[in-house]
C-alpha cells in the first residue's frame, strides 16, 4: 500500500488518476480504516485529504451560504452555531453517526462517498439542495450531492474526481429542515430508513419544500411527490397523510437482515410525516426571530 | 496452554482427547475471562494450536478467533418450539400441564431440552405433568451452552400461556402465581422433592415493590413471568494455605465469571475471622489442583466456596492442634476465634490468644507447613427463582419497544457480595432484553450468517436499558455453610415471557415469535 499526503486537491487529483489498482481518499477513515482493518479492502493507494490547506475549515460565505471542507469532522459541524442554526438536519445527520468517537473523525464528504444507501449525513445534504465543488484531470465542476450517489459503494465521480468541498445554500427566511432515521435500537446502528425534510413557508403555508429518503433504494432519494404533497398546504392532517403515502410509494427497499421490505416502507412513511413536523416547527421558529418553538406543531 | 475458558480441566481432557496426548502432558492455565455464559465450556479450535505448536517444534503459537469468526462458529444456544397446555381453574389454580418442546442444535445430539422440560413448570404445584422433548438433528450450526441453557425457552412458553389464561379468567397474574407457587417439601414437577426454597419470599417481595404501584400510561404495558434455575454442585477440588505472615491463600478450580473470587475470599475470611483483605484467592491451572469441572451451572460460589470454607476448618484445626502444644493443654480445649487461637474456657489454663498470623510465623519450627485441601461432588445444592417485572412503551407507528422499567427480584440464598449478586441479576435482565427484542442470527439463502457482527447482531447499547431495579431476596440454602445458592443463571430465565406479556398488555398483541422486532410488532397490529 502507498500511502501520499498531497498539499492541493489537483495534486490528490493526479495520484488517484494515475494509480491502477485499488485508490481510496482518506478523510476521517471511519469507513476506509476499518475497512483495512477487518480486511475487506486493502487499498494499492491511500491518498490522506488533510494535510491540504483549508479541508477542515467551514466558512460562511457573503451570500449566506456554507462551505464545509472536505476533511470537516460531524462534531466540528455541530459546534458551529451558525450553521446549527441555519441546517439542524444537516448537522443532526451526521449527529446520528456512530459514537461521539467515530464523530471526532467522520466527515459528510466520506459519508457520501462511501456510497452507502442508508449513510445518515447524505439525505440532509439532498433535501439542502447542496452541491460539491469536484476536482478531477479535467479540472474543477460543481456537482449536485444529489447526482452523486450512484448505487451501494458506488458513486458517480469519475476516475480521478475527488471533493474539495460541500456546499450549502443560504437558508434564507422562514426555511427549517430536519432529518431522523428509524433504528430498533437507540445508537449504534444503522438506519433501516432514513429521511430528511426541508422547507420554506411564507406565513403558515409550506412555498418550498425538498423531501429526501435514505435506507429504502439503492441511492438517496429525492422524493419530488412528496413535496407537492406538502407545498401549498399548512401541513394539516391530510398534507400529512398525503406525504405519507407519497414516501411510501416512493420506497423500493430491499428485505434484509435490517429490516423487511413491507416494515421499511411503513416506516418511510411514519417517518416522513414526523420529519415534516419538525421541519414546519424550525421553519415558524426561524420567523419569530431569537425565539425557537417548543416542541412539535401537532 | 493458556485459554480463555470457563473449564481448564475440560479443555486439558478434550485437547488430549483429540490429540492422543497423556492428560498429564498437559497444563491449561484459564487466563482472566472477560464473559463465559456458558459458550466458553467446550473446545474450539484449542487443539489447532497444539498441533500447530508441535509441528512447529514447540514453539509458541497464538490462536484467536475474530469476533466474525466466534459468531459464525461457536454456536449459538438451541433454537426452540414448544407447545404447551396447561389446565386452568376459574380462580387460578393450576391442574394439569402438558408440554411438547422440539430443539434444534446442529447436527449432534446436545440441545438443551430436557433442561427447558424440567425448568418449565418448576415454580408450580401442578397435580399432572406430561412432558415431550426431541433433540432435533439438522444440517445447521452447532450449539453450545448458553447461560441456564433451554431454561428461558422453556419459560417463554409457559409464561406466556399462564399470562394468557389469567388475562382471560380475569386474574391478577401475580396472584396466579401465588396461588401455584411451590414451596419446601413439594414434589418437583421434574421429580426430585424441594428442599427450602424461597419462591413465596420472592412474590412477596415483587408485591410489596413500589415498581407494581406506578401508573401506566397509553402505549405502556406490563409483564411479570417466573423463571427456574437448578443450580449445581459439581466435580470440586480447593485447597488453601496460611503464609508465613499469617495472610491466606486460596486456590480454586473455577474461573471467575462473576465475582466468586472476592465471594470466596469473603467466605474464607469470615470463617477465619481475618480482614477479607488478608486472603487472596486465585484460580489455578490443572497441574495445581485435582479435576474441577467448569464454572457451570452456577455453581463456582456454592461449590468451591463450600470447599474452602472445609478446607479452612481443617486449617483452623491444624492452628488450634500448634496452639495447644504451644501452651501444653489438649487440643479440644481451644477454640479459634476472631482470627486467633483461644483457651476455650477457664478450665483449659490462661493463655494470650495465639493469632493467625503469630502461628503462621512460627510454623516452620512447630510442624511446618499449615493448610487445608477439600474435594468432593458436593451435595446441598440449592436452587433458585426469580420473577421480574417488567414496564414497555410501544410505538403504535413505528413497532419499537422501550423499556421503562425494569424489576429484578431473585432468591440468592445468602447475598455473599450483593453488588455482585445484583450484577449478576441486571446482566441477566439486560441479556434478556436483548434475546427478547432484537438479538438473532440472521441466515441467507445460502445458509450463510447474514450479521457475524455488533453492528448487525443486536445487543442492547448502554442508552437502550433503564436502571435495572434488584431486590435480593435472602432464603438461605441449608445445604451450604454461609446459605449460598447460586445466582448467575435464574435471571435470564424470565426476561422473555416478561417482555413479551408486557408488549401484549401495551398492544392487545400476543407475539410468539422472538426476538419481538418492531417489524413482527407493526405486523400485528396492522394484520
Ligand atoms: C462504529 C461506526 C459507526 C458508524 N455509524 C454510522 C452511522 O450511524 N451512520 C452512517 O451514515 N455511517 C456510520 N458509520 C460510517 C462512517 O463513519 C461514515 O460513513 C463517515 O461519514 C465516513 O466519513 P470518513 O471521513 O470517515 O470517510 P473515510 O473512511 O475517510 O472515507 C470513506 C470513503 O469516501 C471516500 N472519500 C473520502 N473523502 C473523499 C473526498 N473528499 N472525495 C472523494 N471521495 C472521498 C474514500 O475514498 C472512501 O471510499 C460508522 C462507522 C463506524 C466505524
Amino acid at each position: 500500500m502507498r500511502y501520499h499526503s498531497p498539499l492541493t486537491f489537483e495534486a490528490a487529483s493526479r495520484v488517484a488518476a494515475g494509480a491502477s489498482g485499488v485508490t481510496r481518499f482518506l478523510a476521517g477513515g471511519t469507513d476506509v480504516l476499518v475497512q483495512l482493518r477487518a480486511g475487506s479492502v486493502t487499498p494499492d493507494d491511500l491518498i490522506d485529504l488533510k494535510r491540504i490547506p483549508g479541508v477542515g475549515s467551514i466558512t460562511r460565505e457573503g451570500d449566506g451560504g456554507w462551505t464545509i471542507g472536505a476533511a470537516v469532522s460531524g462534531a466540528a459541524l455541530g459546534a458551529t452555531p451558525g450553521l446549527v442554526s441555519d441546517w439542524p438536519g444537516v448537522v443532526e445527520g451526521m449527529g446520528l453517526v456512530g459514537s461521539t468517537q467515530v464523530q471526532g473523525r467522520a466527515t459528510l464528504a466520506g459519508n457520501l462517498c462511501n456510497g452507502s444507501p442508508a449513510a445518515d449525513g447524505v439525505p440532509g445534504l439532498v433535501a439542502a439542495g447542496a452541491t460539491a465543488t469536484v476536482v478531477g484531470p479535467e479540472g474543477r465542476r460543481r456537482m449536485a450531492i444529489a447526482d452523486i450517489p450512484a448505487g451501494p459503494g458506488r458513486t458517480a465521480l469519475q476516475p480521478g474526481e475527488v471533493i474539495a468541498a460541500i456546499h450549502l445554500p443560504a437558508r434564507g427566511a422562514q426555511g427549517g429542515d430536519a432529518y431522523e432515521r428509524f433504528i430498533p435500537r437507540t445508537e449504534m446502528d444503522i438506519a433501516v430508513v432514513g429521511c430528511a425534510v426541508n422547507l420554506r413557508l411564507d406565513g403558515d403555508t409550506i412555498v418550498e419544500a425538498r423531501v429526501a429518503l435514505g435506507a429504502v433504494a439503492p441511492t438517496v432519494l429525492l422524493v419530488e411527490a412528496c413535496a407537492q404533497a406538502i407545498v401549498g398546504t399548512r401541513l394539516d392532517e391530510a398534507a400529512l397523510d398525503a406525504l405519507a403515502g407519497a414516501a411510501r410509494a416512493a420506497a423500493k427497499p430491499i428485505s434484509d437482515k435490517r429490516g423487511t421490505a413491507e416494515f421499511r416502507t411503513h416506516v418511510a412513511g411514519v417517518l416522513a410525516r414526523r420529519v415534516a413536523v419538525t421541519a414546519y416547527t424550525r421553519a415558524k421558529g426561524s420567523r419569530a426571530q431569537g425565539h425557537r418553538a417548543k416542541g412539535a406543531a401537532q | 496452554m493458556w485459554v480463555c475458558t470457563q473449564g481448564q480441566w475440560y479443555i486439558r481432557q478434550m485437547c488430549a482427547g483429540v490429540l492422543g496426548l497423556e492428560a498429564s502432558q498437559l497444563r491449561v492455565t484459564p487466563s482472566e475471562i472477560g464473559g463465559g455464559f456458558g459458550g466458553k465450556t467446550t473446545i474450539f479450535m484449542e487443539p489447532l494450536a497444539l498441533a500447530l505448536s508441535r509441528k512447529a517444534g514447540g514453539r509458541p503459537v497464538k490462536l484467536v478467533m475474530s469476533r466474525s469468526e466466534v459468531l459464525r462458529a461457536t454456536g449459538p444456544t438451541a433454537s426452540a418450539s414448544m407447545d404447551v397446555t396447561l389446565g386452568m381453574k376459574s380462580d387460578g389454580t393450576l391442574t394439569a400441564a402438558r408440554a411438547e418442546f422440539r430443539m434444534q442444535g446442529g447436527a449432534f445430539p446436545g440441545a438443551p431440552v430436557d433442561m427447558a422440560l424440567f425448568c418449565c413448570f418448576a415454580p408450580y404445584h401442578i397435580p399432572a405433568i406430561h412432558h415431550l422433548g426431541y433433540d432435533v438433528l439438522a444440517n445447521r450450526p452447532k450449539c453450545a451452552a448458553y447461560r441456564a441453557p433451554g431454561s428461558p425457552m422453556g419459560a417463554f412458553a409457559v409464561e406466556s400461556l399462564i399470562d394468557e389464561m389469567a388475562r382471560e379468567l380475569g386474574l391478577d397474574p401475580l396472584a396466579v402465581r401465588r396461588t401455584n407457587a411451590v414451596r419446601e417439601g413439594m414434589k418437583a414437577s421434574y421429580g426430585p422433592t424441594f428442599a427450602r426454597i424461597g419462591l413465596e419470599e420472592v412474590l412477596d417481595a415483587v408485591s410489596a415493590h413500589p415498581n407494581l404501584q406506578v401508573p401506566l400510561g397509553p402505549n405502556q404495558g406490563r409483564g411479570i413471568a417466573t423463571g427456574y434455575w437448578f443450580n449445581h454442585g459439581g466435580e470440586t477440588s480447593v485447597s488453601m494455605a496460611i503464609g508465613e505472615d499469617g495472610t491466606v491463600q486460596v486456590s480454586v478450580g473455577t474461573p471467575d465469571i462473576g465475582g466468586s473470587r472476592a465471594s470466596i475470599g469473603l467466605m474464607v475470611a469470615e470463617t477465619l475471622g481475618i480482614p477479607y483483605e488478608d486472603v487472596r484467592v486465585n484460580v489455578v491451572e490443572t497441574g495445581a489442583l485435582g479435576v474441577n469441572e467448569p464454572t457451570h451451572g452456577s455453581r463456582a460460589t456454592f461449590a468451591s466456596g463450600k470447599a474452602a470454607v472445609v478446607a479452612t476448618g481443617q486449617a483452623i484445626r491444624e492452628m488450634c492442634r500448634r496452639a495447644a502444644a504451644a501452651w501444653d493443654i489438649d487440643p479440644e480445649a481451644v477454640t479459634w476465634r476472631d482470627g486467633a487461637a483461644h483457651p476455650a474456657g477457664e478450665n483449659a489454663g490462661r493463655f494470650e490468644p495465639m493469632t493467625i498470623a503469630e502461628i503462621g510465623a512460627s510454623m516452620g519450627k512447630t510442624g511446618g507447613p499449615i493448610s487445608g485441601h477439600h474435594e468432593a461432588t458436593p451435595d446441598g445444592v440449592g436452587a433458585s427463582f426469580g420473577t421480574h417485572v417488567v414496564d414497555v412503551e410501544v410505538d403504535p407507528e413505528t413497532g419499537r419497544t422501550t423499556v421503562l422499567r425494569y424489576l429484578v427480584v431473585q432468591d440468592a440464598g445468602r447475598a455473599i457480595h450483593p453488588s455482585y449478586v445484583e450484577g449478576q441479576y441486571q446482566g441477566g435482565a439486560a441479556q434478556g432484553i436483548g434475546w427478547a427484542l432484537n438479538e438473532e442470527y440472521v441466515y441467507g439463502e445460502d445458509g450463510r450468517l447474514q450479521n457475524p457482527i455488533f453492528l448487525d447482531y443486536r445487543v442492547p447499547v448502554a442508552s437502550d436499558l433503564p436502571m435495572i431495579d434488584t431486590v435480593i431476596v435472602e432464603v438461605p440454602n441449608p445445604g451450604h455453610p454461609y446459605g449460598v445458592r447460586g445466582v448467575g443463571e435464574t435471571g435470564i430465565t424470565p426476561p422473555l415471557p416478561a417482555i413479551a406479556n408486557a408488549i401484549h398488555a401495551a398492544t392487545g398483541k400476543r407475539i410468539r415469535h422472538l426476538p419481538i422486532t418492531p417489524a413482527k410488532i407493526i405486523k400485528a397490529i396492522s394484520g
